[in-house]
């Protein structure tokens, strides 16, 4: 039997290894999507680091927030933004194997971290958390709200701030932008959708060289 | 717990955060031809803050929020001056904003934001307060930069600003993780007595490095200053008046608060770093601003040697020495905006009026505007009687109190280099003829004209009776006036 203190350090190590590998890889790696898969690794070691060191909120909020959210979204603009177009349609063979291994490694970190907390792992350091009696996601969500008010509150303001500078960014009114008027839909009469066109009867080899006039496809019978 | 005193001791920065949000909601419910409403509005907001930073407030030292917040002399004077600087910002902004299409609600929010970000900086007591300060403050400043959407110049500049801006964020937070690894504490007050003794000496001098890595960038001091001329000179002038004056005494609070009110007892550390960044922006500010053909350009290098002289007060590491930097802070905003404002107030719709032959015979047509250009030139270069120059004098001798003579004589010899190129814009305007095709207009706004002249006129009065606001600068450190 490993002595539950030192398989703790072999997983540290083990974590910051890879941490530090996958983001070296994030930075080394030619290929976008190989290197947005790294990021996902990268985030998925630290989360583990953090649970090594009981800071479970933070651990889970890392993985559902960046890994589920955010990389999955980085993962779907990286592939839209490649502009070869045979890139993306081999991409699933070519990206497999990186993914398997990136997986793989993930899974053998789970393992090593149930093992760890089965282990019953002794804490790093002063925990207040554990101290005051509390579960982690409790006692930060105290912090939160009392010590850390102010911060948080200008937290809130930061993504305000977000908010504005994007809408001021990036809405445009264009002329030439193609918008529908809900009332105006809503008004019209069947007169105004369908004209009537009377027409002499074409000939059958005349009707291909002729060009169509706009608005009148709707009009024919 | 908070309590209600907490929120008295926060009252004008709440009172701007409501202001703020109300302006945006108004903003969203006005015609276009109603926004005149909105410019007097934010000005006015602003004047009542800077009422509640003055009057409001009972005297002396107040925390708040467990010791997030710190109200003292410091930031009262820092956050007036912020907040001036950013109504003068507000007046010579407009027409230059109206004829461009940048007339919009968000300029004067984002700038509103900008400032609660500044005021929460200086008053920070706590890395976690400076952090954020910064970043609300930073966030803003790259919008209003990218504000001009159709300039690739515009975008660009932001884009850098951005990048170079994260970064140093990064490096700001990298310096304070060190720092807290080190002493166990987030809290300013806490770390000024822990910092002496730490157990790990060597990484709380890791974390010092990055963090000064991080003041530098925002200073925009070199080696970490590449990324203002680009920014200066593709943000929209009207945006550069203002990233070129209230941040910087921002800056300066940063500083404070970071070194003296939490790193005080590594002084014999820092002040080495501060005095080799200062001598390196001294000599990349001065030199590369003689080259430049563009005056926003060459503006944006003779901020970054003045922000070298801001350190040669912040190197003494005394009262006196802060007090001397805080004058230069205060008085750098104030000559920059007079000087971005005469840019601001020559040019016109499809004409910038940045490059310096531009000026060409200034005088010629409009002696009043060439005056104040010079007075502004006049006291950037610390000529005097003007207000520059006493701020020099004053950072020169904090310097020379710090036993320090060596830089405060590269500082004296930077200062007449720096003489060349604004005497040049000088030069150009009263003793060369004016450019054929270039038609030199002075905007017709009344308010513009007025605030200009006042700013300018300023420059002269306070350099000729800087007394009062030394001795508040002074007494801010617990000096007496005198």
């Amino acid at each position: 039997m490993i002595d539950p203190n030192l398989f703790q350090l072999i997983c540290f190590y083990a974590f910051g290894v890879v941490t530090v590998g996958a983001a070296l890889a994030v930075i080394t790696l030619k290929n976008s999507v190989h290197a947005v898969l790294a990021l996902v690794l990268t985030f998925f070691s630290t989360a583990c680091i953090w649970l090594l060191a009981e800071a479970e909120f933070l651990a889970i909020a890392l993985i559902v927030v960046y890994v589920g959210a955010v990389m999955v979204l980085f993962l779907f603009v990286v592939m839209m933004l490649d502009i070869k177009q045979e890139q993306v349609r081999e991409g699933f063979i070519r990206y497999l194997p990186v993914g398997i291994v990136v997986a793989l490694v993930m899974l053998v970190e789970m393992l090593a971290l149930i093992g760890v907390r089965a282990m019953q792992a002794i804490p790093m350091g002063a925990n207040p958390a554990a101290a005051a009696g509390m579960s982690n996601t409790a006692w930060l969500g105290t912090a939160l709200y009392t010590q850390y008010l102010l911060p948080f509150e200008i937290a809130a303001l930061i993504l305000t701030v977000g908010v504005v500078a994007a809408v001021a960014l990036t809405l445009r009114q264009r002329a030439d932008r193609r918008h529908e008027s809900a009332s105006q839909q809503v008004r019209v009469n069947a007169r105004d959708r369908v004209r009537i066109v009377k027409m002499a009867a074409e000939q059958p080899a005349r009707t291909t060289a002729q060009p169509q006039q706009p608005g009148d496809q709707e009009a024919k019978p | 717990m908070p309590n209600f005193n907490d929120i008295l001791v926060l009252l004008p920065e709440f009172y701007l955060v409501a202001a703020a949000c109300l302006l945006l909601l108004l903003d969203a419910f006005m015609k276009p031809e109603q926004r005149g409403l909105l410019h007097w509005l934010s000005i006015a907001v602003l004047l009542v803050a800077v009422y509640l930073v003055v009057a409001g407030q009972p005297d002396g030292t107040a925390t708040a929020f467990n010791g997030m917040f710190v109200r003292d002399r410091v930031a009262e004077i820092l956050k007036v001056f912020a907040l001036l600087c950013t109504v003068l910002v507000f007046v010579y902004a407009r027409p230059y904003l109206a004829d461009r299409k940048l007339f919009v609600g968000e300029f004067y929010t984002l700038a509103i934001f900008a400032v609660i970000g500044i005021m929460l900086l200086v008053s920070a007591g706590n890395l976690v307060t400076v952090y954020l300060g910064l970043e609300l403050l930073t966030l803003s400043s790259y919008a209003l930069v990218a504000l001009n959407r159709d300039s690739p110049l515009s975008s660009e500049a932001a884009i850098k600003y951005f990048v170079l801006g994260a970064l140093a964020s990064g490096m700001l937070l990298y310096g304070m993780s060190m720092v807290y690894g080190a002493t166990g504490t987030l809290s300013l007050a806490q770390l000024h007595g822990a910092a002496a003794h730490s157990a790990m000496p060597n990484l709380l001098l890791f974390g010092l490095i990055f963090m000064i890595i991080g003041i530098g960038f925002k200073l925009g001091v070199a080696p970490f200053h590449m990324w203002i001329p680009d920014v200066y000179q593709g943000a929209p002038t009207a945006v550069t008046v203002f990233i070129g004056s209230a941040p910087k005494l921002a800056a300066f609070g940063m500083a404070y608060r970071l070194l003296e009110s939490g790193l005080g007892d590594l002084a014999q550390h820092w002040q080495l770093m501060l005095a080799v960044l200062a001598v390196l922006s001294l000599a990349i500010g001065n030199l590369v601003a003689i080259v430049q053909s563009n005056l926003k350009r060459l503006l944006a290098y003779s901020t970054i040697s003045h922000m070298g002289y801001l350190l040669l007060g912040l190197v003494n590491a005394g009262p006196e020495g802060y007090a001397a930097a805080m004058f230069y802070a205060i008085s750098y905003a104030l000559m920059s905006t007079a000087a971005f404002g005469v840019i601001l107030a020559l040019a016109r719709a499809g004409f910038e009026c940045e490059e310096i032959d531009d000026f060409k015979g200034l005088n010629q047509r409009s002696p009043w505007m060439a005056f104040l250009m010079l007075l502004a030139m006049f006291s950037l270069a610390g000529v005097p009687p003007l207000f520059g120059f006493f701020a020099k004098l004053l950072v020169l001798q904090a310097a020379i109190d710090a036993n320090m003579l060596w830089l405060a004589i590269v500082g004296a010899v930077f200062a007449i280099i720096g003489l060349y190129y604004y005497l040049r814009v000088v030069k150009v305007m009263y003793f060369d003829k004016p450019q054929d095709g270039v038609r030199l207009e002075v905007q017709q706004d009344v308010s513009l004209r007025w605030m200009l002249s006042l700013n300018a006129l300023l420059l002269l009065v306070l350099g000729l009776c800087w007394g009062p606001l030394l001795g508040w600068c002074r007494a801010a450190f617990g000096l007496v006036s005198a």
